[in-house]
């Protein structure tokens, strides 16, 4: 069972002549990572910025647990733009420090966690270092410091992985995750669509501003799958042409891909195909994320 | 978190970053120095008396008395040895002739010779000198402060802008609340420089002892020039938090704050230019944005009547509010183009962020 916790209803927002979101819609649920995925210019930033109250919508709600977000609610959201900030000539404990106080936390509580959460992300020993004198992914981690500190209930992360070496991504992945499962709603854009597919349960897409696709992973996933069928058998498998409700996709040697004709039963022609000697593998093909992808936003 | 308390946070950050930024410490101290040596230079010239040679010592007497260091010398060619080795200033030989190098030297004339007793019907109650140079100082140190404290607060906005710092802190605060909490930390910090100037100046003057009444003179307008100080310097802080959001990089900086330098240029030198003109500084003295250098000196040459102080602040406090609003619009039409600098129209037209 999950609580949607976030809606954002029928929004709309222009530049100039330019629109940039139409009548979009989608809900974050708590405890879920939610990945917000679209091309560049889709509409994903100014999306997160309108949730954020960094932009005003021209037209539309955003609701948190029911009621229009209020500036008090947004205290208890973290936020890491796109353009990361961080005032360069101040101390990195300082820094999410002064964010978590920001956020309302009294200055006992602010240190307390912003200790924790340093040591956390193993940058300890840099807390008393100015920012510009880390290094750009320890800089990156101080900014995912600052999302984190005030432990929001909505963590709104734009494009959270670019930039991160593998090793960075893995820590940050593992942080997203306790954050959801603490029951911390995480909506998160991305161009790394493999990473999104691993790391996602919720899944929103997003094309010139309109939303194409949302939903649960899995369900998206089902939607989307079409009936197809892989095989490996282990001669030529060219005989599969004359099979009824066939239809040969692609078809390269041993290996084709199949699709069937509705009503066909895939038992039949896996049958069929041990009669024509060995099968090395059968089953249905499974959409990757960026096969959905690519068919939604057409 | 209410804007107050918001504003506040903001306020010790800026002040806090302020006070560990090397320019600004510097600046402070150079303002220092600067004042330290104007105070002392001066004193340590006067401090000792001026050396006469004198070979008849009659004309001594008169010589002691107005102050003058007496070298009594045997003859002529001794006192002329001494003023060419520069030992004495000047010498006073029999005839009464006075020796001197290459320029007359006045002070000595007067001292031997008896003029005529002078009556002033209209008389200034202080050194006809300060005249000139307070009205001089009081321009300086307004124009001074706004343009370095101006392009202080313009330039802390545009660095949240450059480093992107601000989306984050405008998804946690209000727009007002970071701009309050920058111009008043900025404002703070501006009198503090002020204050910490003002007493370094009057305890110099006490412990030289060029004071002479000269605070007495100086009181009233100094009195009146505090409140409309702060009021000016408010005013315009927020313009300049506004020019500083238009621009994008700090580079931008120099083409966006065109229009305040000028707001604060154009004032300062009407009021240097027109100030012996009394019914331009009059004028002047009620002009908002060159009230608080041109009242002051009107109150200063006291020709300013009771009220009239009063009515110029009414004037530069509506002023302030109105500015206050423009700067504030300004400010948070353009705090987030963070790409290109804004145009003053665009900013204008920007709605505000949500809630």
């Amino acid at each position: 069972m999950t609580t949607t916790v976030l809606v954002v209803g029928a929004v709309d927002r222009s530049f100039g002549d330019r629109q940039v979101l139409k009548d979009v819609s989608f809900s974050v649920a708590a405890g879920r990572l939610t990945g917000f995925v679209g091309a560049n210019g889709a509409g994903k930033t100014t999306t997160m910025r309108i949730i954020l109250g960094v932009l005003a919508a021209d037209s539309g709600t955003v609701t948190w647990r029911g009621a229009p977000v209020t500036r008090q609610a947004r205290q208890r959201f973290g936020y890491m733009p796109e353009e990361r900030g961080l005032y360069p000539k101040m101390a990195v404990a300082d820094q999410v420090v002064y964010l978590a106080r920001l956020h309302g936390l009294s200055a006992a509580d602010a240190r307390r966690r912003t200790t924790a959460l340093l040591d956390r992300l193993e940058l300890g020993p840099r807390a008393g270092d100015l920012v510009e004198k880390l290094s750009l992914g320890n800089q990156q981690r101080v900014q995912i410091a600052a999302a984190l500190v005030h432990d929001p209930e909505l963590l709104v992360l734009d494009e959270p992985f670019s930039g991160l070496d593998p090793l960075a991504a893995d820590s940050v992945v593992t942080v997203l995750r306790e954050r959801a499962a603490a029951g911390a709603a995480v909506l998160f854009s991305s161009h790394q669509l493999e990473l999104v597919e691993r790391l996602c349960d919720d899944l929103v897409i997003i094309a010139d501003g309109t939303i194409r696709a949302a939903g649960a992973r899995d369900e998206l996933r089902g939607r989307h799958t079409l009936p197809r069928y892989a095989i490996e058998v282990e001669a030529d498998a060219g005989w599969l042409r004359d099979e009824p409700g066939v239809t040969i996709i692609d078809l390269d040697g041993a290996r084709a891909v199949l699709e069937l004709a509705p009503g066909t039963d895939d038992q039949q022609v896996l049958r069929a195909a041990l009669a024509h000697g060995q099968v090395r593998s059968f089953g249905p093909v499974r959409p990757s994320l960026a096969e959905i992808f690519r068919e939604v936003i057409k | 978190m209410t804007t107050f308390a918001a504003a506040r946070l903001v306020l010790g950050r800026e002040i806090r970053a302020k006070l560990r930024d090397k320019a600004f410490l510097f600046s402070t101290v150079s303002f220092l120095l600067i004042i330290i040596a104007s105070i002392s230079i001066p004193a340590l010239i006067e401090s000792g008396a001026t050396k006469v040679a004198v070979v008849d010592s009659g004309s001594g007497a008169a010589l002691r008395q107005a102050g003058f260091e007496i070298v009594a010398v045997p003859d002529t060619a001794a006192a002329e040895r001494l003023v060419r080795d520069g030992d004495v200033a000047a010498a006073v030989v029999p005839g009464p002739r006075v020796v001197a190098l290459d320029e007359t030297p006045d002070e000595v004339v007067k001292a031997l010779s008896t003029a005529p007793e002078v009556q002033l019907l209209d008389a200034l109650g202080y050194n006809p000198a300060l005249a000139i140079f307070v009205p001089l100082a009081i321009a300086m140190l307004c124009y001074l402060t706004s343009l370095l404290f101006g392009l202080q607060i313009a330039q802390s906005v545009v660095e949240e802008k450059a480093t992107r710092i601000v989306e984050i802190l405008v998804s946690s605060v209000s727009p007002r609340a970071l701009l309050a909490g920058k111009v008043a930390a900025m404002s703070i910090l501006a009198f503090a420089q002020i204050a910490l100037l003002a007493v370094v100046t009057v305890v110099g003057l006490t412990v030289t002892g060029t004071d002479a009444g000269l605070l007495d003179v100086l009181a009233p307008a100094l009195g009146w020039f505090l409140p409309f100080f702060v009021l000016g310097f408010v005013m315009l802080a927020t313009v300049w938090a506004g020019v500083g959001a238009l621009a994008a990089r700090i580079e931008d900086l120099g083409s966006t704050s065109g229009t305040a330098q000028m707001i604060v240029l154009i004032p300062f030198f009407a009021v240097l230019f027109l100030r012996d003109n009394a019914a331009a500084l009059t004028a002047l003295s009620y002009f908002p944005l060159s009230s608080p250098m041109a009242m002051p000196i009107r109150i200063f040459q006291e020709g300013a009547a009771g009220w009239e102080p009063f009515v110029a602040l009414a004037i530069l406090a509506i002023t302030a509010v109105l500015l206050l609003g423009v700067g504030a619009r300004i400010y948070e039409g353009s705090l987030l183009r963070t790409n290109t600098r804004t145009s003053i129209l665009a900013a204008w037209k920007t709605r505000p962020t949500a809630g």
